[in-house]
């Protein structure tokens, strides 16, 4: 049963390569909110504190708050990448993550190439991966570039192919930076058809977003978070109103 | 961007942690696990960091053979005649060495960047870290493999062919591969966690050139040469030239090779089962 719990998490992100002690007292003395100095006397930067919430299936969560306030390293403690300090987090399902566009893309690269890497950095296999190429192909309606390396590709066309290449998946939990609802116009039609598709059929949706209108649209759920902590945790009209 | 976590068979579609309890080692022996039954993919990162390196050159990877080969004729003639060796018998010698020291030289050095080289990768998908580390072995390994036909060349031009010990030569590969990746594994993490490791490996592998019987032939020591199986560089190369060029290993230097390797085995699998939740940290 596809859920997301988290009970007590935090992410502390040391700073190394700081250099002399005097600058670690500098910044440590102008009694900084969210840096601080932990038990190994490193300076560290609290990403995120103490958070506590569960997430069942079929919930649509934003993820809100002011840049920094630490929703792209929730999204990736989701997925996995970073380890959590203190608490703990049990995701249960399919993850797929949709957090950076060009991570893992190889520019030299050819769009077709690109694909089947993709494929392979996910766990295919190379057939499966070569299978998968002429259907992401199709969608990012690169036509005779897929190609050609990728380094010769306008910036809209790389989002394209990230896009069809990253949407290729059925998750059933479904992690979304907000990049992906950002594109070129003409792309956008159909690329938000594919993203309403994936977004229904996944079992649970986490998105992390700035824009209002999206949250409205899509979710059901949102969570605020302010430097690291979560101030409010509800339904989209509750947490949106005073704000 | 995207990457689907693929579901980890033996703990189903469940990602737990806990960091009251963080079950380090079952993490560490899972992602080796995982990495290894994908090697396909590092291979197919490496085959294309081979191909990016030497893109719009003609020659490509070749270019290494051909630099390797010019080194083997020039230190062949000059060294043997300060050497006071017949050139027929030192040539084998040092092309063979001179190939497998780069090919240590090269795993060295580039262990340093196994993990922070991948930090875009790292930082966006949860991929195994033993996959960066195969990304890095594999590469070298590759490179090295295009400068074999110098050796097959040098021994048709100078007449001297290895006997049946030469099969012993498999195990030596075997070692030495097992030898990079640990030492990729340990030199990853730490190179990432202190950047000032990166140049003192590197001035610490030029002084290891000189020090090892690369170009200098163990018997010229003398007395002295006893202390050799001391030196890991030593011994773990000779467990592949020995069976090409000196008509096989003394079970010592085995000995020597194996029991270094075990204790790279150990120390970078101590660091990693400790320090692997914190290596997305560090790069």
């Amino acid at each position: 049963m596809p859920h997301i719990l988290a009970e007590s998490l935090a992410i502390d992100f040391p700073l190394y390569h700081m250099g002399a002690r005097s600058l670690k007292k500098r910044i440590l003395s102008k009694a900084p909110l969210r840096l601080r100095e932990d038990a190994s006397h490193r300076v560290v930067v609290s990403a995120l504190r103490d958070l506590s919430f569960r997430i069942e299936r079929g919930e649509r969560v934003a993820l809100i708050g002011h840049n920094g306030a630490g929703k792209t390293t929730l999204l990736r403690t989701l997925a996995g990448v970073y380890e959590p300090v203190a608490g703990r987090l049990e995701v249960a399902g399919l993850i797929g993550s949709l957090i950076d566009p060009s991570a893992g893309m190889d520019q030299e690269s050819t769009g077709r190439e690109n694909i089947v890497l993709r494929g392979l950095f996910r766990g295919l296999s190379e057939a499966e991966s070569t299978a998968m190429a002429d259907e992401v192909g199709a969608f990012s309606g690169l036509g005779e570039f897929l190609d050609v390396p990728v380094r010769t590709y306008s910036a809209g066309m790389q989002v394209r192919l990230s896009f069809a290449m990253a949407t290729v998946m059925e998750p059933e939990v479904l992690l979304m930076d907000e990049w992906f609802l950002a594109g070129d116009a003409a792309f956008m039609a159909k690329a938000r058809e594919k993203l309403t598709r994936l977004v229904n059929d996944a079992d649970i949706l986490v998105l992390a977003t700035h824009d209002m209108e999206v949250v409205r649209e899509w979710c059901t759920r949102a969570i605020r978070l302010d430097a690291g902590r979560i101030v409010a945790d509800g339904p989209v009209a509750e947490v949106l109103e005073p704000a | 961007m995207l990457d689907a976590t693929l579901p980890r068979p033996d703990q189903g579609q469940l990602y737990i942690c806990d960091a009251a309890r963080p079950r380090r080692r079952a993490a560490a022996l899972e992602d080796l696990a995982t990495g290894l039954r994908r090697w396909r993919l590092p291979a197919a990162l490496a085959r294309l960091d081979i191909r990016n390196r030497y893109r719009g050159s003609v020659l490509g990877p070749f270019w290494l053979t051909l630099s390797t080969a010019v080194m083997v004729v020039g230190l062949g003639i000059l060294y043997s005649s300060l050497f006071k060796l017949e050139v027929r018998n030192y040539l084998p010698f040092v092309a063979v060495s001179l190939i497998v020291w780069g090919m240590i030289n090269q795993t060295v050095t580039d262990a340093c960047t196994s993990l922070t080289s991948a930090e875009g990768i790292i930082r966006q998908l949860p991929l195994p870290f033993t996959v960066h580390v195969l990304r890095s072995v594999f590469r070298n390994a590759l490179i090295t493999a295009h400068s074999l036909p110098l050796v097959f060349l040098v021994f048709l031009a100078t007449g001297t062919l290895p006997g049946r010990e030469v099969l012993l030569l498999f195990p030596g590969l075997l070692l030495v591969v097992v030898n990079a990746f640990f030492v990729s594994l340990l030199l990853g993490m730490v190179c990432a966690r202190f950047r000032d490791i990166a140049p003192i490996v590197n001035s610490f592998m030029q002084l290891a050139f000189y020090m090892s019987p690369v170009l200098w032939k163990p018997e010229l020591l003398g007395d002295t040469a006893r202390w050799l199986p001391l030196n890991p560089f030593y011994t773990v190369m000779e467990t592949v030239r020995g069976p090409l060029v000196e008509g096989g290993v003394t079970p010592l230097v085995w000995l020597s090779a194996v029991l270094y390797t075990l204790l790279v085995a150990a120390v970078a699998l101590a660091f990693f089962v400790r320090f692997r939740g914190r290596i997305a940290f560090w790069v």
